[in-house]
């Protein structure tokens, strides 16, 4: 049975070249930066160059790019560490109702710590209430948080204005975007966009897991959350994982490469998706945003993990709600921050897209969803 | 203290007569493979008496623990093990012992000899007086008392001298494989874990049946179970589990029989399939988790009407025991974390909101004739497509 997979925005397969220049690291680049030698001297050009490509690809100065284990890292970094160094004068944070978990709950250790934090609401297609945003800002505000796309629907925030908005009030706070499901995805501008922290993972994009990296704008007051051997200017101590971020590095070169083509092909797949689904598939809702990769649809009168292993039984995969928390059944705040009513909610599944894709494998997909959707709703728990 | 041996005791098993060997082999077998993982151990019987040698360094706790996991053992001793016999080297030796053993001395004793070589020079009682006097001697603060000793100081004097004053009880029950075989109905939740413990301690091994119902239950969900199965087989030995694909059986009962007798039918299946399977691989019962009154498929009526299905007994160790008590075991024996998480099994999938709880049998019997032109078929495949998978816990 030929696998179709549909969940990339839990993770992506690693491009050819990534497996490649990871194992060349591996095998035969295998120093440690830090060493005086020859041999560490060659990791750090790795290491170098992977900065130089992501620098590129934001716009940004290659001084300004710490890697991290992944986007959780990053996120807990901007958070907490501006939380250190910021404590003293400012004790107020703003986020949404719609951040993942890894902004959620560094958010409610730091309330635990004497932080107060402000959660704005979003509208019914998950963009964030700008009006909201305006009144929550706070003389004592020391940070905005807010993702870029979301990880369950897809919309997309509009962080131009948000920046704008924030550094009008005052420019002393600091803006953060968590922009793990956006980078390689959208163009983005951190500096046009008055961003001065903005956090990446690897996986997303075709690149291994455990590793991601955080933009720092210069001059950012943050305090590091890891302490050793002062790797990265001390802001992230532990010897760098170079073939991760070799990996990283390759990986954000090819997907910055002909990167409008390479979306227009995954946003083909995701747009014939929906189409066929919401015509050829009876009482549906269309939750999805505008991200080129994310597809949110409703089937009300089916739970979604029944559907997710009949789909799996087909060779699809794909998720329900986000995948990073479906080991546990919470009913997603995304979900719920939208609007949705539980019949909704809990018939949700998320189908996430990658160059991989074909349109053929969406129509599969639709095939078997004609199939199923039916036949589960006359199974319905009474 | 650095032991390097540990006593034996066990309890009913002494009581059999002349089959007793059998008893003790089974014994010695499930030591022996509770121990394989920790390390190598030299396991040899004497006189009523087990006595396992380590032949190598080891984990005194990891041992400890793997014999508290083999049924029929009623008490480990920690042993001090000499070769020379001589008094006077014995008498240093305890004293050694007891300065290491204990850290302050106000404490009453009593120091008991079993003398199994017949020809040592002295009598059991004079050496266990004598060897008091020295402990007397040695330590100012300690008194002796006959009747009640807080602390009981053993020597053994066989082909070897054995040292012990501790004795940590074991787990009782019979050697596994004494008892002939069962089919345990596993699910994934607190109760039939504790249910196949408790039988398995009566020295009866263990075979297990789990219904799955994808899509409706997930591959963790299977998972789960198997590791349950695994936990338990920490006690049991190796388990065989037949995994069943339940669904279409299940929604052919959601189709065509009442809602609120699905629970009831649904269970008077699975005890069906577990019996056929049960008969094939040679057990004689079945058991399952049930505890009266726990759910609406255990009160009295429901589970009159899920045992008529069945020709071999039933056992359902948890039958009188309260939920708490079960989950006390059932942390015991480590198998409440895994329990817990959170996966649907098929029992809980198509749940009607108001299940019958006083089932009359004829009435089930009837609404299962709506079933009469596909359920054989669908018994027949689900027992042909199932999976088995042998479950070691090592």
């Amino acid at each position: 049975m030929a696998e179709i997979y549909f969940d990339n925005g839990a993770t992506t397969r690693v491009f050819p070249e990534v497996k490649e220049i990871m194992s060349e690291v591996m095998e035969i680049e295998y120093g440690n930066p830090s060493s005086m030698h020859l041999k560490g001297f060659h990791a750090e050009q790795y290491v170098n160059k992977s900065k130089e490509i992501i620098a590129k690809s934001l716009k940004v100065d290659p001084k300004d790019i710490y890697f991290t284990s992944g986007g959780t890292e990053a996120n807990n970094m901007a958070l907490i560490g501006a939380a250190l160094a910021g404590r003293r004068t400012r004790r107020h944070i703003i986020t949404t109702r719609i951040e993942h978990a890894s902004i959620y709950n560094p958010l409610g250790f730091l309330e635990d710590e004497g932080f107060e934090v402000t959660y704005l609401p979003v509208d019914e297609k998950g963009i964030v209430l700008l009006d909201a945003l305006k009144e929550a800002l706070r003389p004592d505000t020391l940070m905005v948080s807010i993702m870029c796309v979301n990880n369950e629907i897809g919309s997309i925030m509009p962080i131009e204005e948000i920046g704008k908005i924030v550094k009008a009030y005052d420019p002393e706070i600091l803006f953060h975007t968590d922009c793990i499901q956006a980078y390689g995805k959208l163009k983005l501008f951190p500096k046009k966009w008055k961003v001065d922290m903005l956090s990446v993972s690897g996986h997303k994009i075709h690149g291994p897991k455990g590793i991601g990296f955080i933009y720092i704008r210069n001059g950012v007051k943050i305090k590091p959350i890891i302490w050793g051997g002062n790797q990265q200017k001390g802001m992230r101590s532990g010897t760098e994982n170079v073939p991760g971020i070799a990996g990283l590095g390759k990986a954000a070169e090819i997907i910055y490469t002909n990167h409008k083509e390479k979306m227009d092909t995954i946003r083909g797949v995701k747009e014939h998706f929906i189409e066929r689904v919401v015509n050829e598939v009876e009482n549906v809702k269309n939750n999805s945003g505008e991200a080129p990769h994310i597809c949110s649809i409703s089937f009300p009168g089916v739970r979604s993990e029944v559907l997710l292993h009949s789909l799996e039984d087909r060779g699809i995969y794909v998720s329900a709600g986000s995948a990073c928390s479906s080991n546990k059944p919470e009913v997603s705040g995304t979900l719920r921050g939208i609007g949705l009513e539980r019949d909704y909610y809990e018939s949700t599944l998320r189908f996430s897209f990658s160059l991989y894709n074909t349109v053929e494998e969406a129509d599969q997909c639709v095939e078997a969803l004609k199939e199923l959707v039916p036949v589960l709703r006359k199974y319905k728990r009474r | 203290m650095d032991y390097k041996a540990f006593l034996i005791k066990y309890a009913e098993i002494g009581l059999k007569g002349k089959n007793r060997y059998l008893f003790e082999d089974a014994l010695v077998r499930q030591m022996q493979f509770n121990l394989e993982p920790v390390g190598d151990f030299l396991i040899r019987k004497e006189s009523g008496r087990i006595f396992v040698e380590a032949q190598e360094e080891f984990d005194f706790d990891e041992a400890l623990e793997a014999l508290k996991r083999v049924f029929g053992i009623s008490s480990i001793c920690p042993i001090i093990t000499e070769e020379d016999k001589d008094f006077e080297h014995i008498a240093a030796v305890v004293n050694e012992y007891m300065h290491e053993r204990y850290d302050d001395y106000h404490f009453t004793f009593k120091v008991f000899c079993r003398r199994g070589d017949k020809h040592y020079p002295m009598e059991s009682m004079e050496v266990a007086a004598a060897i008091g006097e020295r402990i007397l001697d040695e330590f100012e603060d300690i008194r002796v008392d006959v009747h009640k000793p807080d602390v009981k100081l053993t020597i053994e004097i066989r082909n070897k001298v054995y040292i012990y004053s501790d004795e940590i009880p074991g787990p009782g029950g019979m050697p596994v494989g004494t008892g002939g075989r069962a089919m345990l109905l596993l699910s994934g939740g607190i109760d039939s874990p504790v249910a196949g413990y408790m039988i398995s301690k009566r020295g009866v091994s263990l075979e297990a049946t789990y219904f799955h119902a994808p899509p409706y239950t997930s591959e963790r969900a299977k998972q789960k179970v198997v590791d349950l199965a695994k936990l338990i087989a920490k006690y049991t030995g190796p388990i065989r589990l037949h995994v069943v694909n339940f669904t279409d059986i299940q929604l052919a009962i959601y189709e065509k029989c009442p809602h609120d007798e699905l629970t009831i039918i649904m269970r008077r299946y699975m005890m069906k399939i577990a019996e056929h399977f049960a008969k094939e691989s040679g057990c004689l019962a079945l058991v399952t988790g049930e505890s009266i009154g726990q759910v609406a498929s255990q009160t009295l009526q429901s589970l009159y009407c899920t045992n008529e299905v069945c020709e071999m007994p039933v056992f359902r160790p948890c039958i009188g025991m309260d939920k708490q008590d079960i989950v006390e075991i059932s942390e015991k024996i480590n198998t409440y974390e895994t329990s817990i998480l959170p996966y649907e099994d098929c029992c809980t999938i198509f749940v009607a909101k108001h299940p019958v709880t006083k089932p009359r049998l004829d009435k089930i019997q009837k609404s299962e004739r709506n079933l009469d032109d596909c359920i054989d078929q669908l018994m027949q495949e689900a027992i042909a497509t199932e999976e088995v998978i042998k479950i070691h816990a090592n």
